[in-house]
């Protein structure tokens, strides 16, 4: 059984179809990425799997627990955690107070200060500036607090939406680092990306979303040799 | 001496003026609306106290208690019933529903305890404090105002910066979805904010008709208004602007009706609000919103 399955999801922003039915599974310990143009419903997905839009119709099973009828601030605990697009974090608290916000379903004192010796080890720049105000920190580092938050509930798996967007070349290369890392330490990671060529290059598996629709899945090694996806993608 | 004596007057009128503006400020900061209904629950709170000290008897702190319970529950209800199914509606909708609430909490009041005003018999029970060889004479209901809301004003930064409950109300106020996704229940803490808001109010209701016993249905609407102006005064959304707000909102209207006009006290009120808010839009605390792009 897979960590994460769906089946069939449809999703209406709106008036709009942004999900036409879309499928697709995520193993434990993968980084899978899901790629695909501008509104072709990447961020309607993830927004989809932690419950920030309702589904229309199907399924969504996280360790065979069905997720569509959750409501969203009950998802975390069942471990998935969400790094947002455009971070959000929460800009006027300190970011100590935002990774303690990560951990508020969390009641086990003692492993929480354990997580955030390790989300301070990964991130030290956060321990530098563990005091200060979140919405002064800097594009990157604003991104890595977005993280470090997500990996304070202890997740089984973070989504993570476009975690290299606007952001210098360098660091883009230190985020898709850190993904490596939080997978290597056990961590599932489901990666929408319009980085294609970066998310395909640490990614184990990935789907090609276009208007709503998966149009290509397969391993990322093989997807990164395809001639349509480097035209699309690639810029190839 | 007569003008600090009018100050201090002025300052406690502004002490229950911001208790008020503190309802008005969490509310707005955290479900972002404005809930013109607040007045008419001090209004329901006074008459709650009237109703347990002063006609039943019981201890005045105690039928304090009483109505910040009756008004935690009044507030709780009337976000779940008249707000909540608006939560994704347009904020003019959420607006003129909330006047609608206000409307109807004073009819029913009218319903309930007729038109006839009430003399209201003051639960303060804290001796006058006589300064300068009586020259300066405090009343209990102004001291105790004051020190009440101070108390209240610090308790509830302290909530807020310390408590799990008061971070996820922050998390709320900067951005909904963002604490869902940290597993904060964004109705839960609506309803914490619109119970202690309403709570809150009914302090203030005592306060009020303890300072001023007269008390109607219509009692809240004029003082809910001016905290309403203390709150934006202040800075909408900020605590310690609802206190500085409320304060200085106060001080204006009894310097004004002491020293300029009686009747022109209110428009010197909301005139000054007019000259702040073309100076400084978001009041003297507020925050302004930068959109990081």
């Amino acid at each position: 059984m897979a960590l994460l399955e769906i089946n069939d999801l449809c999703v209406n922003y709106g008036m709009i179809t942004a999900l036409k039915g879309i499928s697709f599974e995520v193993n434990e310990g993968e980084v899978i990425a899901l790629i695909g143009a501008n509104g072709a419903g990447k961020t309607t997905t993830l927004h989809a799997l932690t419950g920030l839009i309702p589904a229309k119709s199907g399924s969504i099973k996280l360790n065979g627990k069905e997720l569509t009828k959750v409501p969203a601030h009950k998802i975390v605990e069942m471990g998935m955690a969400h790094v947002p697009e455009g971070r959000r974090i929460f800009q006027h608290l300190s970011v100590l107070d935002n990774l303690k916000l990560g951990a508020y379903t969390r009641k086990d004192k003692a492993n929480i200060e354990k997580d955030m010796q390790m989300v301070y080890e990964r991130f030290p720049r956060l321990a530098e500036r563990k005091n200060q105000i979140a919405g002064t920190l800097s594009g990157g580092e604003q991104q890595m607090l977005a993280m470090g938050r997500a990996l304070m509930s202890n997740p089984k798996i973070i989504v993570m939406d476009e975690p290299s967007m606007g952001l210098s070349p360098i660091l883009v290369s230190e985020i898709f680092d850190i993904i490596t890392s939080i997978r290597k330490d056990g961590t599932t990671v489901l990666l929408v990306e319009q980085n294609a060529k970066k998310a395909l290059a640490i990614a184990d598996r990935a789907y090609v979303l276009e208007t709503g629709n998966i149009v290509l899945s397969g391993n990322a090694s093989d997807l990164i040799k395809d001639e349509s996806i480097k035209k699309a993608y690639l810029g190839e | 001496m007569g003008f600090l004596s009018n100050l201090i007057n002025g300052i406690s009128l502004g002490s229950i003026y911001a208790v008020i503006a503190l309802g008005y400020t969490m509310v707005y900061g955290i479900a972002k609306m404005l809930n013109f209904a607040h007045g008419d629950v001090i209004m329901i709170g006074a008459y709650v106290v009237y109703l347990t000290s002063v006609k039943a008897g019981l201890p005045p702190v105690l039928a304090v208690v009483i109505a910040m319970v009756a008004c935690t529950i009044l507030g709780i209800t009337i976000e779940k019933v008249a707000y909540k199914p608006l939560r994704k509606a347009t904020s003019l909708a959420v607006l003129i529903t909330a006047i609608g609430v206000s409307y109807f909490l004073q009819n029913i009041a009218l319903v309930i305890f007729g038109a006839n005003p009430i003399n209201f018999t003051s639960v303060v029970n804290v001796p006058v404090i006589k300064l300068f060889d009586g020259q300066i004479v405090i009343s209990g209901e102004a001291s105790t105002a004051i020190v009440v809301s101070v108390v209240i004003v610090i308790a509830l930064s302290l909530f807020i910066k310390k408590t799990k409950s008061g971070k996820a109300m922050l998390a709320v106020s900067e951005d909904k979805g963002a604490a869902q996704l940290m597993g904060v229940n964004v109705n839960r803490t609506i309803s914490l904010t619109f119970a202690i808001g309403s709570a809150l109010a009914a302090i203030a209701g005592a306060l009020l008709c303890s300072a001023y016993p007269i008390l109607s249905n219509t009692t809240g609407a004029m003082p809910g208004i001016k905290a309403f102006v203390a709150a934006v005064f202040g800075g909408i959304g900020s605590i310690p602007g609802a206190m500085i707000g409320g304060i200085l909102i106060g001080v204006i209207e009894i310097l004004g009706k002491a020293y300029i006009s009686t009747q022109l006290a209110d428009a010197i009120v909301f005139g000054v609000l007019i000259l702040v808010l073309m100076f400084k839009p978001t009041g003297i605390l507020g925050k302004k919103i930068n959109e990081k792009v």
